[in-house]
C-alpha cells in the first residue's frame, strides 16, 4: 500500500472516529465549542505522533524480542500514561506557550482509547516504522477533522428548533450518526 | 510467567524513573501559596473573578494582580485566611450586581419574525438579532439559561428581571447576551457612570440633566413597584423632592408622546413617588460601597454640594460639607420660596442624604471662617467647590442706593432665613427670571397690596418657566412690559417713591434671534412704588480668592465662574473640582445634581489614582442623531393628569405649598401614558 493510500484510508475510510468508532468521549465532550474543539484536535495530533512511534518502538523491540507480545495491551497503557505526563512536564519547562496553548486537553488524552486505538491498529496492520509514524499523524487528522465539523454542526444545532427529548447529547449522537453514514462512502476505496 | 512479572516491573521502574527524573529536569518553580489558596477557593471554576478558573485565579492572587477577596463564592473567612497567607489585609469588595438597561425585550416578537428560533445568540447569529433598533433586548431568556444561580427570570414585560439577592456577579449573562443588554457592574460603577452615546436612552433620559432613567422609573409606577421607582431615581438624583417640586422639567419637551399628543407628566410622577416615601414614615434603605478612607472637602450645601456628597459617599468615600449659611440647602432653601418647596420637606430630603454617614459643618464661610491652607492641611484628598451664585447684578442706574431697593436672591435668602424685612406696600420687581417671579409670588403672600414685575421685553421673550408665569397672573401680579429702569426716585429721606422707566419697543432681530428692544425717546414714566426689587441675575461670589494661598492660581472666566473642564468638573488645580452654578453660571436645580454627580465621577477617579478624562462617548446632555422624531405612529390621544393646586383665594395669604400631590390612580393612569422609548423603539398605544 502506497503512502498516499494509506493517508486515504488513515482520514477518510478507517476515519478513528466515524468509521471506528474509537475516541467517542472527547467526540462528544469537546464538540459543544469550535474553539475548545480546535484545541482538543491539536493535542490529540500531538500525543498520537509521540505515542504512536514510541509504542511501535517498544513493541518491535522490545516485546517481540522477548516474546512478550502478550502483555501488549498492559505495556502501551503504561507507557502512553507516562508518555503524556512527561510530555506535559516537558512543554511546560521547555514550551510554555504550546502548553497554555493546549491547556487542559493534554493530561485528558491519557485516557482517550483513540490513542491505544491508533496504537494497536499500527501494530496489527504490521506498519513499518515510517508508516505507523504516518499512519498517526494522520489517524489524528482525521479524529481533528470529524471533531471540528461536527462541533461546527452542533453550534448550529443550538440555534436550531429541536424537540425536548432529542435536545443536547440526544441530537448530537443522531447527527454523529448520521455524519458517520455519510463517511461510510469512503467505504471500499482504498 | 516469572518474564512477564520482570517486564512489567521493568516497566513501571523505568517509567517511575523517567517521570520522577522527568519532574526534577523539568521542574517549573510555583509559589506553593498558590496551592494554599487555591484550596481556599470556591473551586467552582465560575469565572466570576475574571480569570480563568480557580488555579487561574489563585495565580493572579499570589502574584499580586487580584486581591485577596477576588473570588465571589467563599465568604469572609476564606477571605481572611488567603489574606493573611498573602500578609495582607482584606478589605470587603464592592459586590458586582447584574443589571438589565433594556426595557423593550417584548418588542422583539412584534417586529420581526425569527422563524421559530428560540434563543437571542440563535437569532443574532443567523439575522443579526436585527429589529429597529439595533441594540436592545431580544427577550428569548440566554441570560436565564446562562444564570448559574437562578436569579434571572423574564419579567411580566418579556425582558429580564435580576433578582438582586440571588445574583452572585459571575458575569455568565453578561457573556451569554449577544446585544450587550445585560452588564454587571457594582453600584459605584452604575452610579457614576454618565450617559453614553450607545446607551439605551429614551428621548427624555437624554434630556435630563441628571440623567434619570425615566421610562424604567415611569414603568415601576405603572406595575405599583413604588419603592423601586425611588430607588431607580435616586440612583441618579438624590434631591427627588425637591426636583419633583420645583424642576421645569426639560425632559416633558422631548416626550415621543408630546408630538402626537400631550407629554406625559413625567415630574408629577417623580413628586408622587417622593411624596409617597415621605409619607410613609421610613426611609427607604440606600446602600453604601465599602470604605475607602479618602476625604473629600465639599465647599456649599447647595443641590451640586449634596448631590455630589451623596454620590462620594454611595462610592464609599467620606465628604464632608463646609456651608456658609445657618442650614444646608443652598438655593433650594434659601432662593426658592417656602411656597414652592416647604422647608420642613427639604429637611427630611436633606436629613436622608446626610444620613449616608456625610459630615457637616453649618455657619463656616471659606475665607472667613476657615482658610483653604488649614482645610488642606487637616488630610482632605480633594476638594469639591459648590458655592453657588449669589451675588445679584446691579441695574446701574441713579438711586439704587435708597432705603428700600433690594436684591432678588438677598431678599429671598433674608425671606428663606425668616429675618425681617421691611416690606413696602407697593413693590416693583425688575427682571423677567424665576428670582423675580419667587420675588413677586413671595410679596404678594407677605400681603403686599400691588406688586409690579418690570420686564423690558414682553412675555414670550420671558425666560421664567411658563407654569410659573401663569400661576403669576392667576395671581394678580401686574405685568409692565417693554420697560427698561431709568432712575430710582426718591424722598428726601432717601426712601425710594417711584420707579421711573422708559418705555421699549422692540427692533430688528439681533444675532440670537430675538428682537432687542429699543427705548421710546422722551417716554419717561414714573410706576409709584415703595420699594424696588432688582432681580435681573447672578453671578458666583468669589471673594475668598486673593488671599495669598492656592486658590489664587484657580483660573476664572470671565463671567466670573470657575474654569473647569466641562466633561471632567476638573479646574486647573487638579485636586480642585467644581460644579453648579459656580461653575456654569444660574442654572436649574437639576443642572446642579448632574453636574455633582459627574464631578462626583471625577472626583473617584483622581482618588483611585487614575486619570481624570472625559467618559469616552458621553453624551452630556446632547441628543443621540437619529431618536429625536418628527412623528410618532400608533399614539391615542389621551389627556394628561392636570396638576392639581391651592385655589388662588386660599394660596395667597399663606406659604402654603401651592402645587400639590397626584392621587395614587392618576399616578397610575399617567405612568400608563408613557409609550416606554428606547432609542428607536417605544410601545404603541394599544386600540
Amino acid at each position: 500500500m502506497g503512502y498516499f493510500e494509506l493517508i486515504i484510508a488513515c482520514i477518510f475510510v478507517n476515519n478513528i472516529l466515524l468509521a471506528q468508532f474509537l475516541g467517542n468521549c472527547p467526540f462528544l465532550g469537546t464538540s459543544k465549542k469550535m474553539e475548545t474543539a480546535i484545541g482538543m484536535a491539536m493535542a490529540v495530533i500531538f500525543v498520537l505522533v509521540v505515542a504512536g512511534t514510541i509504542t511501535w518502538v517498544i513493541y518491535t523491540y522490545i516485546l517481540v524480542k522477548f516474546g512478550l507480545v502478550y502483555l501488549r495491551t498492559m505495556a502501551f497503557i503504561v507507557v502512553i500514561a507516562s508518555l503524556v505526563q512527561f510530555v506535559e512536564m516537558f512543554l511546560k519547562k521547555s514550551i510554555p506557550a504550546l502548553y497554555a496553548g493546549l491547556g487542559i486537553f493534554l493530561p485528558l488524552i491519557t485516557t482517550n482509547c483513540a490513542v491505544m486505538g491508533v496504537c494497536v491498529l499500527n501494530i496489527d496492520k504490521e506498519f513499518t516504522f515510517l508508516q505507523s509514524l504516518v499512519a498517526s499523524f494522520f489517524y489524528a487528522a482525521g479524529f481533528g477533522l470529524a471533531l471540528i465539523l461536527f462541533a461546527g454542526l452542533r453550534e448550529r444545532i443550538l440555534l436550531a428548533r429541536v424537540p425536548k427529548p432529542l435536545q443536547d447529547t440526544s441530537i448530537a449522537l443522531v447527527t454523529a450518526g448520521m455524519i458517520s453514514l455519510a463517511f461510510f462512502a469512503f467505504q471500499g476505496m482504498v | 510467567m516469572v518474564e512477564s512479572l520482570l517486564f512489567l516491573m521493568i516497566l513501571g521502574a523505568v517509567c517511575g524513573l523517567l517521570l520522577s527524573f522527568a519532574s526534577k529536569i523539568f521542574y517549573v518553580y510555583e509559589d506553593p501559596r498558590i496551592a494554599k489558596v487555591e484550596g481556599l477557593l470556591a473551586g467552582a471554576n465560575c469565572g466570576g473573578c475574571g480569570f480563568a478558573g480557580c488555579s487561574a485565579a489563585a495565580q493572579a492572587i499570589v502574584n499580586g494582580e487580584a486581591p485577596a477577596n477576588a473570588c465571589i463564592l467563599v465568604g469572609p473567612e476564606n477571605v481572611s485566611e488567603i489574606a493573611v497567607l498573602m500578609g495582607s489585609e482584606a478589605g470587603a469588595a464592592e459586590p458586582l450586581k447584574s443589571y438589565n438597561n433594556c426595557d423593550g425585550g417584548k418588542r422583539a416578537s412584534d417586529r420581526f419574525i425569527y422563524s421559530g428560533l428560540n434563543s437571542c445568540s440563535a437569532v443574532t447569529s443567523l439575522y443579526g438579532g436585527k429589529r429597529d433598533c439595533s441594540i436592545g433586548c431580544l427577550g428569548f431568556g440566554d441570560c436565564v439559561r446562562a444564570c448559574g444561580f437562578d436569579a434571572i427570570h423574564l419579567g411580566s414585560n418579556g425582558y429580564p428581571v435580576v433578582e438582586k439577592e440571588k445574583c452572585v456577579g459571575c458575569g455568565a449573562c453578561e457573556t451569554a447576551c449577544p446585544k450587550s443588554i445585560l452588564e454587571v457592574r457594582t453600584v459605584s460603577q452604575r452610579l457614576l457612570h454618565l450617559n453614553a452615546i450607545d446607551d439605551a436612552l429614551a428621548p427624555c433620559a437624554q434630556t435630563c440633566p441628571a440623567e434619570i432613567d425615566i421610562p424604567r422609573y415611569i414603568g415601576h409606577i405603572r406595575n405599583g413597584e413604588y419603592e423601586e421607582a425611588v430607588n431607580t431615581i435616586r440612583e441618579k438624583n438624590p434631591l427627588l423632592l425637591a426636583c419633583g417640586r420645583v424642576c421645569p422639567h426639560p425632559c416633558e419637551n422631548f416626550c415621543r408622546r408630546g408630538i402626537e399628543d400631550e407629554p406625559v407628566s413625567i415630574n408629577q410622577l417623580k413628586r408622587f413617588v417622593a411624596d409617597m416615601e415621605m409619607n410613609s414614615g421610613k426611609r427607604l434603605p440606600i446602600e453604601c460601597g465599602p470604605d475607602t478612607g479618602k476625604r473629600i472637602a465639599v465647599i456649599g450645601g447647595g443641590p451640586a454640594g449634596l448631590s455630589c456628597a451623596y454620590f462620594l459617599r454611595r462610592a464609599g468615600h467620606h465628604p464632608e460639607i463646609f456651608e456658609a449659611m445657618p442650614k444646608l440647602g443652598g438655593m433650594l432653601r434659601y432662593g426658592i420660596p417656602e411656597y414652592r418647596l416647604p422647608k420642613k420637606v427639604l429637611d427630611w430630603e436633606i436629613d436622608g442624604i446626610l444620613n449616608l454617614g456625610i459630615k457637616n459643618h453649618t455657619n463656616v464661610r471659606l475665607g472667613v471662617d476657615f482658610d483653604f491652607g488649614s482645610l488642606i492641611a487637616s488630610g482632605f484628598d480633594a476638594v469639591f467647590f459648590s458655592v453657588g451664585a449669589w451675588n445679584d447684578y446691579n441695574l446701574g442706574i441713579p438711586g439704587e442706593d435708597l432705603d428700600g431697593c433690594f436684591t432678588g436672591i438677598n431678599f429671598l435668602a433674608k425671606i428663606g432665613n425668616d429675618e425681617k424685612v421691611r416690606l413696602g406696600r407697593r413693590v416693583a420687581v425688575i427682571g423677567g427670571g424665576n428670582t423675580a417671579i419667587d420675588c413677586c409670588r413671595t410679596l404678594l403672600r407677605k400681603g403686599v397690596d400691588k406688586v409690579y414685575l418690570v420686564y423690558r421685553r414682553t412675555r414670550k421673550e420671558m425666560p421664567a418657566n411658563e407654569v410659573e408665569i401663569v400661576a403669576s397672573e392667576h395671581e394678580g401680579i401686574e405685568f409692565v412690559f417693554l420697560a427698561a429702569p431709568n432712575r430710582v426716585v426718591g424722598n428726601d429721606d432717601k426712601q425710594v417713591t417711584g420707579l421711573e422707566y422708559l418705555k421699549m419697543e422692540l427692533g430688528e432681530p439681533d444675532k440670537s434671534g430675538r428682537r432687542s428692544p429699543v427705548p421710546v425717546k422722551g417716554s419717561e414714566t414714573i410706576l409709584d412704588v415703595d420699594m424696588i426689587i432688582t432681580a435681573i441675575g447672578q453671578s458666583p461670589l468669589l471673594d475668598f480668592r486673593g488671599k495669598g494661598d492656592r486658590l489664587d492660581g484657580l483660573s476664572i472666566t470671565r463671567w466670573n465662574t470657575f474654569d473647569v473642564e466641562p466633561a471632567t468638573c476638573q479646574t486647573n488645580v487638579p485636586y480642585i473640582f467644581a460644579a453648579g452654578d459656580s461653575a456654569t453660571g444660574p442654572a436649574l436645580v437639576v443642572d446642579a445634581i448632574g453636574g455633582g454627580r459627574k464631578a462626583a465621577r471625577s472626583i473617584d477617579l483622581f482618588l483611585k489614582g487614575k486619570p481624570v478624562i472625559p467618559q469616552p462617548k458621553a453624551i452630556l446632555n446632547k441628543h443621540i442623531p437619529g431618536t429625536i422624531f418628527e412623528s410618532v405612529d400608533g399614539v391615542v390621544q389621551k389627556k394628561r393628569t392636570e396638576m392639581p393646586e391651592l385655589p388662588v383665594a386660599q394660596r395667597i395669604h399663606t406659604l402654603d405649598e401651592v402645587d400639590l400631590v397626584i392621587a395614587e390612580d392618576q399616578a397610575r393612569y399617567e405612568a400608563n401614558r408613557c409609550l416606554s422609548c428606547c432609542r428607536l423603539c417605544y410601545n404603541q398605544d394599544k386600540g
